[in-house]
């Protein structure tokens, strides 16, 4: 690992130790304290980060979302083990969405390492990226950044404040800090037999300096990282005690359900209110500019009122669009050839040009919509009071979020309090730029006000509403040489993202001449992030592509991506991985075959073999799924293999069925019987994940395993069937 | 006034007669441990017992239920003779397995596995692929495959 430095600042609480990153500006470490110290009791706040009582728990304080993706044990570990904590008394709570927790280590994470800023950032911290200090701002949960990155800077974090109890103990017994020894939250010395727990030096290492630049442990001394602890957030979740933002009750809270205008951008034209407020409970009305909201004493009371109602709302001009205009125009587009470039090496449509019609290749791909449909729909709680405003909500991007309802609300900033409280999943959903149902529920408290009110969409409200994946398309051709391997590739992709930073289009094979071009299309309906972002259509359009070149250059798929990689890569080694453990060359039943796919997302490398057949209706069935995965060194390995056991199962249930279509600009999908997910009945009966462990720089786990999922099952149906399937989902044509 | 007997406890509850179960628990009981995934019966989150069998709580007014014996996730461990504040074997099962991811869902994962478990102590696979037709968008399904067969095997 690259060696860096890392500043680091303390703030001491209530006779404590505390420790942390240095803050940008003096007031945060101020701030930190304050907000975290009153957590438990006396205890001592390290800047933010971690925290050590006199009781010796140590609470280390995260920045992320905890929405399933065992991040806080992940994370606790890292910290607790570079300070050689007790794990028995490692904490965690949620950092509180304020400035003084801004989260630094993603914002070292992309400025000092060069990582490709996922596109959905790009509008959260504006332009001038590189500027550190505007990284204040960043508290998100997304892009797989959580171990790779925050994971690192508490690893350092822990290793400070080792050093820092080390020398406390060293300066009260007089004695070399080199002679002590740290073990199980105590340190000792050896040659006296003394010793002293964390929690009674906490107070006099508050007062040293941290150290500059504390020496991380080497990886055969981890006593925590590498192991698979208990999850801390398990046992919550099988007795029904876990709080999710929709459980939240608070004293006098009223409840809200809403319609917005179905079709997006649509505005609320005419309404009558008398017939909800003949029901029970029944408080009031809202009439917003593209909803309306029934407050009620009851949630239920509130969603049957609404019910009674008819909204009229306009369709802002789109009430033409479907899903066949959506991708008529993103055909023309593709045609017209107006695109600009995004990479290009060597002079691929010329080599097209030169090359004989019997050795080109050409396909064109198309994605759909698909809704995040997390368990938990989309819910907020929200107080106006005093002129000031408090939500309570599950936000993956809490400061984020925060600050783009400040602005739409018109407030200062200091006068918005956001507590971020636990996901039922998110997937992307629950982001700073489609948190649209903040500001919502904030225009209904403000009705109410001073009075909490508590916004649950319904399931049908959370389908009409979301925020999608885009559904795009994209036209490749590709040249093949005498010997079968691509010469040149040429490719137009659609992307609905708009100007911004784009990523998943590369192709990691050796194919010299290269020209990838993006068109910006247009649509009225609402995009937004969905696990893996682009990634999930670009390693569609491409891995099924290489799956076509290798079938007309008439070579096994594994031997011919294979031979395009260069030998003892990362790449190779994990696609070889995943065919061995596969057993790729391993004959099967009749109608059964396999497929693979590639692909590098987030920093981690992943290829999944997938072996299927067809069902009676055509629609494939799934046997096995072997995945090879290579994140660089693994934290948690259970935990790590739950992310990409649940990333294959979101893979194939939108691989299979899912899609959200578009009449007359509404989503037709209104509720899981008509947008199936995927059941036990479907699940794959077996699915292994392999990690290669290598020394390559930590990468992110939540997303990669869902790209090659599509990709692979699509080859595995080629390979049955002799025909190919270029449009999701993979039941569509059937 | 209906009266409603909730993990062994009586309540007398002034809810609306056609008010689901599920909201009358979460609202008028405060047990937010039942889930709210779709109120149509097509998801699985705010599964039940009622009166021993597994039901979707979304779609059982409160009047249909008046006179039966309801089981929530909070109450499941004591349901069972098991000593106090020890867990269900399905939860203690789910443990082990370290199955939850985000969790929302598995509330109603339980009380469906508890429920089958109950009637049924070694159910084939194919057995419990249709007695779970309960959504979980996190994937978690073979981690409760895998559960509910350590709990099979044990049996
Ligand atoms: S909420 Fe009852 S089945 Fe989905
Ligand atoms: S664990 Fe998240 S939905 Fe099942």
């Amino acid at each position: 690992m690259k060696r860096r430095t890392f500043l680091l600042g303390t703030a001491a609480v209530a006779g404590g130790l505390a420790l942390g990153y240095r803050v940008w500006s003096a007031g945060f470490d101020a701030q930190a304290a304050a907000l975290a110290g009153t957590g438990t009791g006396a205890g001592a706040l390290l800047a933010g980060w971690v925290k050590i009582g006199a009781d010796d728990v140590v609470t280390v304080y995260v920045p992320h979302a905890d929405m399933g993706q065992g991040t806080h044990t992940a994370l606790a570990m890292m910290l607790a083990d570079e300070l050689d904590a007790d794990w028995a008394r490692v904490r965690t709570e949620r950092a509180p969405a304020d400035k003084a927790f801004a989260n630094r280590f993603l914002a070292q994470g992309w400025v000092l390492q060069g990582w490709q800023l996922p596109s959905f950032l790009t509008s959260t911290v504006g332009a001038g990226f590189a500027e550190a200090a505007r990284f204040i701002n960043l508290q998100i949960t997304g892009g797989s950044t959580a171990v790779r990155f925050t994971g690192q800077g508490l690893r350092v974090v822990g290793a400070a404040a080792r050093s820092m109890l080390a020398e406390a103990a060293a300066r009260r017994w007089q004695v070399d800090a080199k002679t002590l020894s740290v073990a199980s939250s105590v340190v000792s010395h050896p040659p006296s037999g003394r010793s002293a727990r964390f929690g009674e030096l906490a107070a006099d290492a508050a007062t040293l300096t941290a150290p500059s630049d504390p020496q991380l442990k080497a990886r055969r001394d981890h006593k925590l990282i590498g192991r698979s602890l208990p999850r801390l957030d398990v046992p919550a979740k099988v007795t029904g005690e876990m709080q999710y933002g929709i459980d939240l009750s608070l004293p006098d809270m009223l409840h809200a359900a809403v319609r917005s205008a179905p079709v997006h951008g649509g505005k609320l034209v005419a309404i009558d209110v008398a017939p909800a407020l003949k029901f029970d409970g029944v408080e009031r009305v809202v009439k917003l500019e593209s909803s309306v909201a029934v407050v009620a004493k009851s949630f239920w009371q509130a969603r049957r009122a609404l019910d009674a109602l008819h909204p009229v709302f306009d369709d802002g001009g789109n009430g033409g669009a479907s899903t066949r205009t959506h991708f008529d125009q993103q055909a023309r587009m593709l045609a017209d050839g107006k695109a600009s470039s995004v990479h290009r090496s060597g002079d691929a449509e010329a080599m097209l040009k030169a090359a004989p019609a019997d050795r080109i290749v050409e396909a064109t791909y198309r994605v759909p919509f698909l809704h995040h449909a997390a368990m938990e729909p989309i819910n907020a709680t929200a107080q106006f009071k005093k002129g000031e405003l408090i939500v309570w909500a599950g936000e993956q991007d809490a400061l984020g979020s925060k600050a783009a309802l400040a602005a739409s609300l018109g407030l200062a900033a200091d006068k918005v309090t956001l507590h971020a409280l636990p996901i039922g999943g998110a997937f992307g959903r629950r982001i700073a730029q489609t948190s649209q149902h903040l500001a919502l529920v904030a225009e209904i408290a403000k009705v109410v006000s001073p009075r909490p009110v508590k916004m649950i969409w319904t399931r049908e409200e959370d389908f009409a509403q979301g925020a999608y994946r885009p559904a795009v398309s994209t036209y490749i051709r590709a040249a093949l040489g005498a010997d079968g391997r691509p010469t040149a590739w040429s490719q137009v992709y659609v992307d609905l993202a708009g100007p911004g930073r784009r990523e998943g289009y590369q192709i990691p094979y050796d194919i010299p001449a290269q020209s990838l071009n993006v068109v910006a299309g247009k649509t009225h309906v609402r995009t937004g992030t969905w696990r893996s972002v682009a990634h999930s259509q670009h390693a569609f359009y491409t891995e099924c592509f290489m799956d076509e070149l290798a079938a007309a250059a008439g070579r096994d798929p594994f031997e011919y991506r294979r031979d395009l990689l260069p030998t003892g890569s990362r790449l190779r080694k994990v696609l070889e991985l995943a065919a061995e453990k596969a057993e790729w060359a391993k004959p099967l039943a009749p109608g059964a075959a396999r497929g693979l796919a590639l692909v590098e997302s987030f920093g981690t490398i992943v290829a999944h073999v997938i072996e299927a057949s067809l069902g009676a209706d055509g629609s494939p069935q799934v046997h096995r799924v072997t995945a090879a995965v290579d994140c660089g060194d693994v934290c948690h390995p259970d935990n790590a293999t739950a992310q990409v056991e649940g990333a294959i199962i979101m893979g194939l249930s939108a691989a299979i069925g899912e899609q959200i279509t578009i009449e007359q600009g509404e989503v037709v999908q209104k509720n899981f019987p008509d947008y199936p997910l995927l059941t036990f009945a479907n699940a794959p009966p077996r699915i292994d994940v392999h990690f290669l462990a290598s020394d390559g720089p930590w990468g992110g786990l939540g997303e990669p395993g869902l790209p090659p999922v599509a990709p692979a099952l699509a080859n595995a149906m080629f390979a049955i069937s002799g025909k190919r399937q270029r449009i999701l989902p993979l039941t569509a044509a059937a | 006034m209906i009266n409603l007997t909730v993990n062994g406890q009586q309540h007398a509850v002034d809810a609306d007669p056609d008010k689901p179960l599920l909201w009358v628990l979460r609202e008028d009981l405060g047990l937010t441990g039942t889930k709210y995934g779709c109120g149509v019966a097509a998801c699985g989150a705010c599964t039940v017992h009622v009166d021993g069998e597994a039901a979707r709580s979304c779609s059982l007014p409160l009047r249909s239920v008046a006179k039966a014996a309801i089981v929530t996730i909070e109450g499941l461990a004591a349901s069972t003779a098991l000593p106090a504040g020890q867990l269900h074997p399905v939860q203690d099962a789910w443990i082990r397995g370290q199955v939850p991811q985000c969790g929302y869902c598995q509330s109603g994962m339980i009380m469906t596995v508890a429920a089958l478990l109950d009637k049924n102590a070694s159910p084939t696979p194919g057995e419990i692929d249709s007695a779970l037709g309960n959504l979980c968008r996190c994937g978690t399904y073979a981690r409760v495959r895998k559960a509910i067969q350590s709990l099979v095997a044990k049996a």
